[in-house]
């Protein structure tokens, strides 16, 4: 806990912020000399804590010292003050980003201030900008400055600080975003912030440029950057019209640039500032140079699709310093800041699906391309998006002390700085501002969802949630609303009281918790306690939190292993002995304990359960055989669940037995519920809860309940009835599982199945209680055994939380209506998990009940109470705060199209077991389409109806969800079973976005492309097969497969060093693993698949493809992009089927 | 009367039978005067010395309905090869073996002296005896170790060859596993929920999966004693592993909380053993030993709730029908009890507990089956270690005291009908003309089925005479009964005892001194007690103590001499004179009295009752008292507070318990020390008299009684004093006799 409080240097940062707020933004603005403090503010504010006005304090602290990063190892998050400046740099820039997104929102102040200088809305970001400068003391922000000079020759004052900074060298990105933002206010702190969000949607417009629709865009161009080109951004899909010709019409609009733009920006939506950067366009035509900027803003930008555009004009600007970054929208998300730099609405991206877009990249001339088909390469390209997120806001942490800001995309590795928001490891948000009213929120469609992962697994730089311990009283609490203690709790009456940020009803503050507050009304204790200045944080449980008013004991394991002549034939039994032998030594223990506390326990099972006594004290162990399957019990209580350690020489030898026993079983029959059950019971009579691992075998078909008859009958596809084939055979499993959650029997499935065996009904438990299934058809020894074991290794050691109930707490406006995911909900609000493990994540829907506002934003309080794995009863709370909006653009500007399609794809995944498929499909391209027609209508600027505009932040969301209605549970393909549907749609119930989004977007990599000398990886290509060539190797993972595709053209060197034949006609297609060669070629591709090995939750399972082979079928599968076999749409058709939709409502 | 004495001593020395009347009267309504009816007690297998089995199957009349063992009464022609049944007077041809019989050349059942004889038959194939153990787990540290000594040390006594089997049972109930090497099996069942013996065998793997064995290896036999072997086996094949089991075994694991009592599966590991059983060894000799240490807490037969502050019924409850479990729990062990018997398996209880245990409820299963019921305070005691070894016990010849699944065939002259049969048997049902309607025990068959026997056990059987009033003495004069016991041997031989008896009939009006003087009072007494103790099992107390009363009454009456309204001329002959003390005691002892005596000891002692001989039965109505004094050899005295004097060491049998008693100035003596000193050595010798002769009823009987040594003032006196007639106490000197 203490870590934090090294910050006492921070204090005094935090008192300048709430200052700053109102002060020093007009302060700024006028003088580009700001004192001493100024500096320092600069600094915090920087961080953001000055932005975010809601939640001043809080982000100040924590700013720095994310930005610290570097210095103490300790709390990495609060540094100390100096040291902060020069994190700041660094820091900043990482705030700074984070703020732009708050800038936006706050329009309202800033633009009070700032109205000679910048566009109001972005006064904020103006604010930082000036900031930045003066403090200029530090190189770092030199850096940004760098950028800034560029802006600043074009506009505003503020330049000239900027140009002084100019020369560091720091991060070029940084500067880039800059330049972009052309006012010199913002470089600093646009560049770090700018990349929000907005300025992505700016960056979307610029592409537009391209298309006629441009015209749009032009009109916003009135930002005195006039320098850029408003590059056509990759999203702007615009016809081939890009002819520079519409570019120049902007310029004019562009004239207005400064003015005008705050004019638009205020009313209206902010779309017009982002059109301002077009203006440039033409000038950027000219050499991508500009790049720049857009690392550093890059991080919104993720939309950037349009970066060429952006390259363009920032070239045009910068040309030469940001040069060495490549293209990006980077130089969007400035552009549009300057432009709009309020609220730039989201930057749509256009479509004419008649015309040819413009193509994205800067290589491809506009004009060149034919109209008659559109270009693949003009459509908004996942593999842009990805790469841009990841140049501009992979390289900074990311702090989250900003109200609302948009964290970057699942796929860039950034850090987290936590500083008063949960880290997005924990929480992302489809939309991270959200309308203040509800026939706002109906009419734009976009779901409101937040997709929860509470026991995340964090990189080793971060720092695990604290552990807080209020004594015997438990946590502070709320009187009314139970929400916890946490940074939005305002104190009021000297810190006598507290007001509940979600309820706002008062409530004392317990005697033992009082604390003084200090003149700017926090505590003085603010840093020493995680619960008010983190996000996230966890409390120790009283014992009016543990289930009969019980402390809990440490959990158990249950090792239930099918030994049916089919397991043990195939050996898996011994198998599973073997490793257990072993893995067993590996139990998840808590923190720096010496062993684990957890218990186990075996049982083996065919028609009857065997339970074995492995008590310390015996010889050998006992096997205590029940045939009552009909109503099962377990069969002795002392010595069937215990220490690893203190038993091991008779569990050795029951595993060493096991085999052997039933080496000779003729028995092929086996019971499944009973298994449940006898665990069930097991964990019930030792009073703790616990996990079971089922090994399983077959469809259980010996007579005992849960007798499952096959039912298996693909006929019913595409009929009324298919869905029957996702919902259990039987209610007897949803009564076992409820039997289960109220006792915290969590259950693991690992399913070796020859033929049906109904996971849909099989599953039923496994998800109920929050366990993982993991299926392995046709299980082979020789090709299957490091998949499951390096599965079942990882399932067993991996971080798991017991008994779990989770409530998530809102203002008052918005309710959690609808949850997703693996677990049991007894009423309509707490999330019961009988185990709840780091990669289970729960997607949470809200609706409105009533208005929002947009002063006091929305915050979301997410309690999750669990059993950790050493028996310690705790709370881990994560809190987020959104922003709320009155304009609907700014909604579309803040949306996270991967959270959505992970909550689309759960929806749509649940509605196939009551709705026919086809209706479910339906439904989502209609709410899609919706989505974005809703954009279309009160966000874009007018255009022609043949123009498909995308709202930056969603151009992705045509091509990921054409990918959700291709998947095998929504457009089965002939060679998909039933099983493996139900086991997909199961899976991807619990997935996170991360997963999601590999899963429905396959990740591509040219293993031929690969630089042998360096760790990282090759560049990822589009999911097409016009991608590929027959000369290379690629590698393609989905989080579930890795598949490896060699081309029939590939150089026998390659074929040789990766496969050690000499030709592609002896490669062998039966191939689980790469063959271990000596040569810096296979090296490298086996170490990129064991990369990719270990960020998936599962062993994926290595399929060698040879072009042209028939496991090729199953590969193209997977190139989701192309027209599916099954009768799945290209990308191209869907989009034009998607812009049909839109005009169709909007007609 | 001294010929009557020896005619019947000699009876029943040979033949094992004692008949209440030694010449029957000879028609039904006179019969019915006698008041005590026409019965004998049977011991069917009684020890004889002298009786050399013989080789060959018996001759049995071939009158289906008949089908009477040739005995040497019949009449038999020589030359004809012929041979009359003297039940249905079928003429039958002897068979081919017996072609060369003459007067001369007679076969051993033709023989007089033979009147009780005993066939070798080749029967089936031969099983071994079967042992199997279910033993409670819910027992004290202290008294579980001893329990698995014992348990240890019997697998030594049991025959080689025979099969053992363990369960144990608490809250669950285990079958081991005795089969498999390394890991030790059992298949554990839940405590609460009963099963059918299908149920049963189908989960413990017994039931054959006939149709896929048999394509896979059609030459399999038949018999597949293979499967069964898992769980029964020869003790010579896994004594070592047994033994290591056994020691092995825990007290039941389950927590019990304060305040309540174990949870114990009595009821349902019973009839897993009885399934077990059933399924793989159907009609074979085998004997479930049950252990138990406390009353079943759970599931089926479940006697009292786990709640300790509900105490376990008492007869207070029962009168007030406030023992919730009974009914259901008696109904249970009975079910249990009949499908054991129609298995011809037994049941044995051993009960050792402080508290009452349920015997009550599981007493039918020790009865009906034959099975011994063991009663104690803890298997810490030699009088559960040394009674339960006792089962083990070996006869003269080396062989078990026990046979197995017997059936007792009862065949009378046309004269008398068979009214039924009181003992540890049930009924075969087996009508035929020769069943009375009228029953007395277990009636309404010819036939009943003992699952277990030993040398002692004793069935008492009556008769009703048929003969009408006016008919005349039937033909011959006597009137005969023929038992035919056949039963599975201790060496698991098949065999056959027939024992034929003939008494004559006498006609009751004219020939009274005759019938009066072969009067057995003895035979009479117990015969006339079962009935009473059979009576009291399903009527209330009083009423029985009534009929008892008015039975005495009407005897006196009958046979006695007297002058109306002078007490004082009262006269029995002597063949009665014993008969009315007895019949006093009875009305005080435990088995007719509850009071004092907890429901399951009344159980208990009625149990052993129902299955003793003569002598015991005889010592259990009225206990024996012995006085050792200076002034003479021991002698019995009257059982009577006048017997208890300063000068005498007193020696009480009561059958359950020795009580070896001080007088006061014996134990002064004692005290003092005198018979440490060599003076008084003949004091030392006084002393040591009746604790030698105590010793030696204690090696003999079973079950083990309690051993008492106390003396005047002790406290345990009161074992001594309950039994006496209190002809003597501080307020009612000699009020006794007083009609008032």
């Amino acid at each position: 806990m203490s870590v934090n409080q090294q910050a006492h240097t921070g204090p005094p940062y935090g008192q300048p912020q709430p200052g700053y707020q109102g002060y020093q933004q007009p302060a700024y603005g006028g003088q580009p000399l700001p004192g001493v403090p100024q500096s320092q503010y600069g600094a915090y504010n920087g961080p953001m804590p000055g932005y975010q006005q809601p939640v001043p304090p809080q982000g100040s602290l924590r700013a720095p010292p994310t930005s610290g990063a570097p210095p103490p190892a300790s709390g990495a998050s609060l540094p100390s003050g100096h040291l902060a400046y020069g994190q700041f740099g660094h820091g900043d820039v990482q705030n700074g980003i984070p703020a732009s997104a708050a800038p936006m929102q706050r329009p309202p102040a800033s633009q009070s201030f700032l109205p000679g200088s910048a566009p109001t809305p972005v006064s904020q970001t103006a604010t930082f900008q000036q900031y930045g400068p003066p403090p200029a003391s530090v190189q770092q922000l030199s850096n940004h400055m760098a950028g800034m000079t560029i802006g600043s020759t074009t506009a505003s004052a503020p330049s000239p600080a900027g140009l002084g900074y100019g020369p560091p060298t720091s991060v070029p990105p940084v500067s880039g975003s800059f330049s972009a933002t052309g006012s010199g206010l913002y470089t600093p702190y646009t560049a770090s912030q700018g990349p929000s969000p907005t300025s992505v949607s700016q960056g979307l417009p610029l592409a537009q440029p391209l298309f006629p629709g441009q015209l749009m865009s032009t009109q916003r161009l009135p930002t005195q950057v006039p320098g850029f080109a408003p590059p056509p951004s990759s999203a702007g899909i615009g016809p081939s019209s890009y002819p520079p010709s519409t570019g120049a019409p902007r310029p004019p609009t562009m004239p207005g640039p400064p003015l005008p733009g705050q004019t638009v920006a205020g009313p209206p939506t902010s779309q017009p500032n982002h059109v301002s950067s077009p203006p440039p366009p033409s000038t950027m035509s000219g050499p991508h140079p500009g790049p720049p900027m857009s690392g550093l803003h890059g991080p919104p930008p993720p939309t950037h699709p349009p970066q060429p555009g952006y390259q363009m004009q920032q070239n045009g600007s910068f040309g030469q310093v940001r040069g060495p970054q490549p293209n990006y929208g980077g130089a969007y998300p400035g552009t549009p800041n300057y432009g709009s730099q309020p609220g730039p609405p989201p930057p749509p991206k256009r479509l004419d699906p008649d015309s040819i877009p413009s193509p994205q990249l800067n290589e491809l001339p506009p004009q060149q391309k034919p109209r008659h088909r559109i270009d693949p390469d003009a459509i908004p390209s996942p593999i842009q998006v990805i790469e841009d997120d990841r140049s501009n806001r992979g390289s900074e942490p990311f702090v989250t002390g900003v109200r609302g800001q948009v964290p970057p995309l699942v796929t860039t590795n950034f850090l987290v700085k936590d500083q008063g928001n949960a880290s997005p490891r924990y929480i992302r948000c489809t939309s991270y501002n959200i309308p203040c009213t509800s026939d706002m929120a109906k009419q734009s469609q976009v779901p409101l969802a937040a997709v929860i992962k509470p026991l995340a697994t964090l990189p080793p730089e971060e720092t695990l949630p604290y552990l807080v311990d209020h004594g015997e009283s438990g946590p502070v609490r709320c009187n009314r609303c139970k929400a916890y203690m946490c940074p939005f709790m305002q104190f009021i009456e000297g810190g006598r009281r507290f007001q509940c940020c979600f309820c706002s009803c008062v409530t004392e503050v317990p005697p033992h918790y009082f604390q003084h507050l200090d003149h700017t009304g926090k505590r003085v204790d603010f840093y020493d306690r995680p619960e008010l200045s983190l996000g996230s944080y966890e409390f120790l449980a009283t014992v009016d939190y543990c289930k009969n008013n019980k402390f809990p004991s440490p959990p158990a394991f249950i090792f239930m292993i099918d030994v049916s002549y089919n397991a043990v034939k195939s050996g898996l039994v011994r198998l599973i002995c073997e490793e257990l032998k072993s893995l067993l030594d590996y139990l998840p223990r808590e923190g720096n304990m010496e062993e684990s506390a957890i218990r186990v326990g075996f049982v083996t099972y065919n028609k009857v359960l065997h339970f074995y006594n492995v008590k310390s004290s015996l010889a050998q162990p006992q096997m205590m055989v029940v045939s009552d399957v009909a109503d099962m019990f377990v069969p002795l209580l002392d010595g069937f669940l215990v220490n690893v350690n203190e038993s091991r020489t008779v569990i050795a030898s029951l595993l060493d037995q096991i085999p052997e026993m039933f080496a000779d079983t003729r028995e092929t029959e086996t019971v499944f519920a009973p298994v449940i059950q006898a665990g069930l019971e097991a964990l019930k009579a030792a009073e703790c809860a616990g996990k079971l691992f089922i090994f399983h075998t077959s469809l259980p078909i010996a007579e005992a309940p849960g007798k499952l008859k096959n039912r298996d009958d693909k006929k019913l596809i595409n009929t009324d009835k298919e869905k029957t084939l996702f919902q259990p055979q039987t209610s007897f499993y949803n009564n076992l599982a409820k039997d289960c959650v109220a006792q915290g029997c969590c259950v693991d499935l690992f399913l070796f199945p020859n033929q049906y065996l109904d996971v849909a009904t099989l599953g039923v438990v496994t998800y109920q209680t929050g366990g993982s299934i993991y299926k392995y058809a046709y299980f082979q020894l020789e090709t299957d055994q490091d998949r499951f074991l390096n599965d079942l290794r990882r399932d067993v050691q991996k971080e798991v939380g017991f008994d779990a109930v989770m409530r998530v707490r809102t203002s008052t406006g918005i309710r959690a209506t609808d949850f997703f995911g693996a677990f049991y909900m007894s009423n309509t609000t707490d999330v019961e998990m009988a185990g709840l493990d780091c990669d289970k994540t729960i997607t949470v829907e809200f609706k409105h009940d009533d208005k929002l506002s947009e002063d006091s934003g929305a915050l979301l309080q997410c309690a999750l109470l669990y059993t950790s794995c050493a028996g310690q009863r705790r709370l881990r709370i994560h809190n987020l705060s959104l922003n709320c909006c009155i304009q609907l653009a700014d909604l579309y500007r803040n949306c996270e199209t991967d959270t959505l399609i992970n909550y689309l794809a759960k929806y749509a995944y649940r509605g196939v077991l009551n709705s026919p498929v086809k209706t479910v499909r339906d439904a989502l391209i209609n709410q899609c389409a919706q989505i974005l027609a809703c954009y279309r209508k009160n966000c874009a600027s007018p255009s022609s109806a043949g123009q498909l505009i995308l709202p930056e932040c969603m151009k992705l969301l045509p091509v990921y969800l054409n990918c959700v209605l291709k998947s095998d549970v929504l457009q089965p393909g002939p060679e998909v079973t039933t099983d493996d549907r139900a086991y997909i749609r199961q899976l991807v119930t619990s997935m996170d976005v991360a997963e999601t989004n590999v899963f429905f977007y396959p990740r591509l990599l040219p293993l031929t492309k690969a630089d042998v000398n360096s760790d990282s990886l090759p560049a990822a290509i589009r999911n097409s097969e016009e991608r590929l060539s027959k000369g290379d190797i690629y590698l393609l993972e989905n989080g579930l497969n890795i598949f490896v595709w060699v081309g029939v053209n590939v150089q026998q060197g390659l074929i040789q060093n990766l496969f050690g034949v000499s030709s592609f006609s002896q490669i062998s297609s039966a191939l689980s693993t790469l063959p271990v060669l000596e040569n810096p070629f296979s090296k490298k591709v086996r170490s990129i698949v064991d990369m990719l090995q270990v960020q998936r939750s599962r062993y994926m399972k290595l399929i060698i493809v040879k072009q042209e082979d028939k496991l090729e079928m199953l590969f193209k599968h997977f190139l989701v992009e192309d027209k599916s076999l099954s009768g799945g749409a290209s990308y191209v058709d869907f989009l034009c089927h998607m812009h049909k939709e839109i005009r169709q409502l909007l007609s | 009367m001294a010929t009557y004495m020896e005619f019947i001593q000699q009876n029943e020395e040979r033949d094992g039978v004692r008949f209440s009347w030694n010449v029957w009267p000879s028609s039904r309504l006179e019969a019915t005067r006698m008041v005590v009816p026409l019965a004998c007690l049977l011991t069917p297998l009684k020890e004889r010395l002298d009786l050399p089995p013989v080789q060959y199957e018996p001759v049995l009349c071939s009158r289906p309905t008949c089908k009477a063992v040739l005995s040497p009464l019949c009449q038999v022609d020589y030359r004809a090869k012929l041979w009359a049944c003297n039940f249905c007077f079928q003429r039958n041809q002897f068979p081919p073996a017996y072609a060369g019989i003459s007067e001369v050349n007679q076969p051993a059942e033709l023989m007089p002296q033979f009147s009780t004889i005993e066939y070798i038959v080749q029967r089936g194939p031969q099983t071994p005896l079967i042992f199997l153990y279910v033993v409670d787990t819910c027992l004290e540290e202290e008294d579980l170790q001893a329990l698995k000594e014992s348990l240890q040390m019997s697998l030594s006594l049991l025959p080689a060859d025979a099969l053992v089997g363990l369960i144990t049972f608490g809250r669950m109930v285990q079958v081991h596993e005795l089969s498999c090497e390394g890991i030790s099996k059992s298949y554990v069942f839940r405590g609460t929920k009963d099963l059918t013996a299908k149920q049963i065998q189908d989960m413990l793997g017994l039931s054959r999966p006939a149709v896929p064995i048999q394509q896979g290896r059609p030459l399999q036999t038949p018999e597949q004693p293979v499967i069964s072997s898992r769980f029964l086996q020869p003790v010579h094949k896994i004594d070592m592993n047994l033994t290591d089991l056994l020691g092995e075994l825990q007290r039941d694991p389950w927590p019990v909380t304060q305040g309540k009592r174990p949870l114990r599966s009595t009821g349902v590991a019973l009839s897993i053993a009885v399934g077990l059983l059933e399924g793989t060894f159907p009609n074979t000799g085998a004997r479930i030993m049950l252990f138990t240490g406390g009353p079943p807490t759970q599931g089926p037969g479940m006697v009292v709730g786990d709640e300790l502050k509900t105490p376990i019924r008492s007869w207070h409850d029962i009168e007030k029908d406030n023992a919730r479990f009974m009914k259901k729990a008696t109904k249970h062990y009975e079910t249990l009890a009949n499908r054991t018997a129609a298995n011809g398996h037994c049941i044995d209880i051993y009960a050792c507990a402080l508290d009452q245990t349920g015997l009550l409820e599981m007493k039918c299963c020790a009865n009906l089956t034959g099975g011994h019921m063991v009663m104690g305070d803890s298997f810490n005691t030699s009088l559960f270690k040394q009674t339960f070894q006792r089962v083990f016990n070996k006869g003269f010849n080396g062989e078990f005291r026990m046979a197995f699944g017997a059936s007792l065939d009862v065949k009378t002259s046309r004269e008398l009908k068979i009214a039924g049969a009181i003992g540890p048997c049930i009924s075969l049902n087996a009508k035929g003309p020769c069943v009375s309607e009228n029953e007395l025990g277990i009636g309404g068959t010819s036939q009943w089925k003992i699952c277990s026997l030993d040398p002692s056990t004793t069935l008492a059987i009556y008769f009703e005479v048929v003969n009408q009033h006016n008919a005349p003495i039937p033909q011959g004069g006597r009137g005969a009964v023929q038992f035919v016991t056949q039963y599975q041997h201790s060496s698991t031989q098949k065999r056959i005892r027939v024992t034929t008896i003939a008494r004559n009939w006498a006609d009751a009006q004219s020939q009274l001194q005759h019938i009066e003087a072969a009067f057995d009072q003895e035979a009479a007494a117990v015969l006339m007690a079962r009935l009473g103790v059979y009576r009291a099992e399903s009527e209330e107390g009083p009423d029985v103590l009534r009929w008892l009363d008015r039975q005495l009454i009407r005897l006196c009456q009958k046979f006695g001499q007297y002058n109306k309204d002078d007490p004082n001329s009262f006269r029995l002959s002597e063949s009665f004179s014993l008969y009315p003390q007895f019949m006093f005691h009875l009305r005080r002892s435990p088995f007719l009295q509850v009071f004092n005596n907890s429901p399951d000891e009344s159980s208990y002692y009625r149990h052993h009752f129902a299955r003793q001989d003569l002598t015991q039965s005889l010592i259990m109505i009225q206990p024996i008292l012995y006085a050792y004094s200076f002034h003479g050899p021991p002698e019995p005295v009257l059982l009577d507070s006048s017997s208890i004097l300063p000068d005498r060491i007193l020696l009480m049998d009561t059958f359950f318990q020795i009580v070896i008693y001080l007088g006061e100035t014996i134990a002064q003596w004692q005290k003092a020390g005198y018979q440490d000193m060599p003076e008084y050595e003949n004091f030392k010798h006084l002393l040591q008299a009746p604790l030698d002769d105590a010793q030696e009823i204690l090696q003999t009987r079973f079950p083990m009684p309690r051993y008492i040594h106390t003396e005047h003032g002790g406290s345990q006196a009161r074992f001594l004093l309950s039994k006496v007639n209190p002809s003597q106490t501080h307020n009612n000197l000699y009020a006794w006799g007083q009609v008032s």
